[in-house]
């Protein structure tokens, strides 16, 4: 007769070893989600902070504005936010909620470093980019790329991403307020729409902005060496 | 949840029930084994006559060695002789034969090709020993092999016993992983056997009471794995088939991939198309271990090994075109300095977790397995080469077999 004890025994330690793998993946998980949210806590203090500042610029002058004046924590907090949308171990209610707090900081960074610019007169470059997170965009993760390459190439140049087909009313707005059409990937550059995917030496090239930022860049670079 | 990640978990759970029910079993025999390797083989009082028989085709390379490692076994002259058959060979098989056949203890036969079970069912009709048993002409025995086997047969109700199987001899590096694979081997035999469980008695070494034969007839083609068909014969007819750890054998493997691949589609093959026909005993309790559990969890691991390799193969492909692409879009620079290590960016999903414990039971058992069959588990590059490729490889004749049972092809043994 077979003593069937064994295969209870066997199936019981394998199923505590698939329960022990889920429970610690969703404790993985939770510290995931909790350091976006610190991020994310912390980005809305910076910008709060960066408001603040700005209110009081009526009463002083442009110089004043310390370097750590904005959030540097938006560009990885995307990084992030993009890693936890593309693992099926996180819950998607979780990561949406954490995504519209996101996208509800950029744009109020983006309002506040366009009013600044127009107050102290220096000229960064913005570029609004939409996404979509679904399966129809093969471009978005390459253009993805090339914009986080452009980031770390030039410090001035703020990206700031969106998920087009995000349900957000602010989101909306934006689209609507840049008549962004549903040809993804979309750039906004200051103010201009450019559609499709663009290598980082296409979009040099093409964009009038970028142009003038690398010619600045080589011509610092060129002055350094020459020193 | 996907039916692709349905069938991935199931996979999955498979393999890891299977190593944790391998692990129990381990602890259940620990004792056993110690007691095995230092007692079984000495002070033997009733030595029983056992006669071996060397099935020969074209075997002039090896013979010489192999009968005389057969020769040297320390084991009274006797009750020990060797039958010598020539399947037809076109080589100098029959050169080696005349210089064995004045020997005391040799006698040969010579016959027309048939194939390797005609020469042992035609050696079986003209002997009358207790005991019988098969050693193939590129194998060689250990001294005290058939000491450490004969003990068994005390026990009326054990009708065979097989040996541990090593690598003869390993150069290349396909040989190397063979050793490593073979070590595996014997620790799963030596776990099957105390299931009552084994599927094969194979072809070197395995020693039989000569009733068996009487009994349940001899040797049949069986898809070309003569050994499995028996021992699948024998367990049908609950005759008791266990192993002797200690009772070493060596055998010449396939030095080059081709070689390996056509004996493995063979085995494959074969256990495939025997089990079909055995078929009644899966899922029988009857049967014991091998009925409920062996048999289709052998059918089964087919699959899900094939699906899980697939799957590693797969999201590493994607991997590399998801780098190749981000090169493309960004080409040299930022994106090739290390980015500063960020836990976050672990994948600490379910999945990854059951397959990281999945390969540390691996480990576990492969270091149980070499400690069974080297006496130590020593970290060598044969180890290297068997955990890094050895997965990669079997799926090429897992897949030509399946393939040949589907579409009916016979299988050819060279």
């Amino acid at each position: 007769m077979v003593d069937s004890k064994k295969y209870i025994v066997a199936f019981l330690i394998t199923l505590a070893i698939f329960a022990t793998a889920v429970y610690m993946s969703n404790i993985f998980t939770q510290k995931k989600l909790d350091d976006v949210r610190d991020i994310e806590n912390r980005v809305a203090l910076d910008i709060l902070s960066s408001e603040t500042q700005f209110a009081l610029l009526e009463e002083t002058s442009c110089k004043d504005i310390s370097p750590g004046f904005l959030s540097k924590e938006l560009g990885p907090l995307g990084e992030k936010l993009a890693y936890a949308e593309n693992q099926t171990s996180f819950n998607k209610d979780d990561v949406d909620y954490l995504k519209r707090s996101y996208f509800l900081l950029e744009i109020k960074d983006y309002l506040l470093m366009k009013s600044l610019t127009e107050k102290c007169g220096n000229k960064p470059t913005f570029i609004l980019y939409f996404y979509s997170s679904e399966k129809d965009c093969p471009d978005c993760e390459k253009t993805g790329y090339v914009l986080t390459a452009l980031r770390d190439k030039y410090p001035d140049l703020r990206v700031y991403s969106f998920d087009y087909n995000f349900d957000l009313e602010a989101v909306k707005t934006l689209t609507s307020i840049y008549k962004v059409e549903a040809n993804l990937p979309a750039l906004i550059i200051n103010n201009k729409p450019y559609y499709g995917y663009k290598t980082t030496l296409e979009l040099e090239e093409v964009v009038p902005e970028l142009k003038l930022l690398k010619t600045a860049e080589e011509t610092a670079t060129s002055t350094e060496s020459n020193q | 949840m996907g039916i692709q990640a349905i069938i991935l978990y199931a996979s999955l759970f498979i393999t890891l029930f299977f190593e944790v029910f391998l692990l129990i079993t381990y602890l259940e025999v620990k004792e056993e084994l110690g007691f095995e390797k230092n007692h079984v083989g000495k002070n033997i009082t009733h030595f029983p006559s056992v006669t071996i028989i060397v099935p020969c085709f074209n075997e002039e390379k090896t013979l010489t060695e192999t009968v005389k490692s057969l020769l040297n076994l320390d084991y009274p002259k006797d009750k020990l002789s060797l039958v010598l058959v020539d399947d037809g060979s076109t080589d100098g098989t029959q050169l080696i034969f005349k210089k064995f056949a004045s020997h005391p203890q040799v006698r040969t036969l010579t016959k027309e090709n048939g194939g390797k079970h005609t020469a042992l069912n035609f050696a079986l009709e003209s002997i009358s020993t207790d005991l019988v048993g098969c050693l193939d002409a590129d194998s060689f025995v250990d001294k005290d092999a058939l000491k450490k086997i004969v003990p068994y047969f005390q026990d009326e109700k054990i009708m065979a016993v097989t040996p541990s199987i090593k690598v003869h001899n390993p150069k290349s590096f396909l040989q190397h992983i063979q050793k490593v694979e073979y070590s595996w081997g014997i620790f799963l035999r030596r776990m099957l056997s105390s299931l009552e469980a084994l599927y094969v008695t194979p072809g070197p070494f395995s020693i039989f009471r000569l009733r068996v034969f009487k009994d349940l007839g001899g040797y049949n083609m069986g898809h070309q794995t003569e050994d499995l068909e028996m021992a699948l014969r024998m367990q049908k007819n609950r005759y008791k088939i266990v192993n002797s750890s200690y009772a070493h054998v060596y055998t010449v493997t396939p030095e080059k991939f081709y070689g390996l691949y056509k004996q493995r589609v063979r085995w494959t093959y074969g256990f495939l198309n025997n089990s079909l026909d055995y078929r009644e005993m899966f899922f029988n309790k009857k049967y014991g271990h091998i009925g409920l559990f062996v048999l289709p969890i052998g059918i089964i691991s087919i699959f899900t090994s094939l699906y899980i390799v697939a799957n590693l193969l797969l999201s590493f492909t994607s991997k590399v075109l998801n780098s190749f692409a981000k090169f493309r879009a960004v080409g040299f620079g930022s994106s090739f300095e290390l980015p500063s290590f960020d836990w976050y960016f672990i994948n600490t999903g379910t999945l990854p977790i059951i397959t990281i414990t999945a390969i540390g039971f691996s480990i576990t058992i492969l270091v149980l397995a070499l400690r069974l069959s080297e006496g130590k588990a020593k970290f060598s590059k044969g180890v290297l080469y068997y955990l890094s490729l050895y997965g990669f490889i079997v799926p090429f004749w897992l897949v030509r077999a399946l393939f040949d049972t589907l579409f009916r092809k016979q299988i050819s043994w060279r």
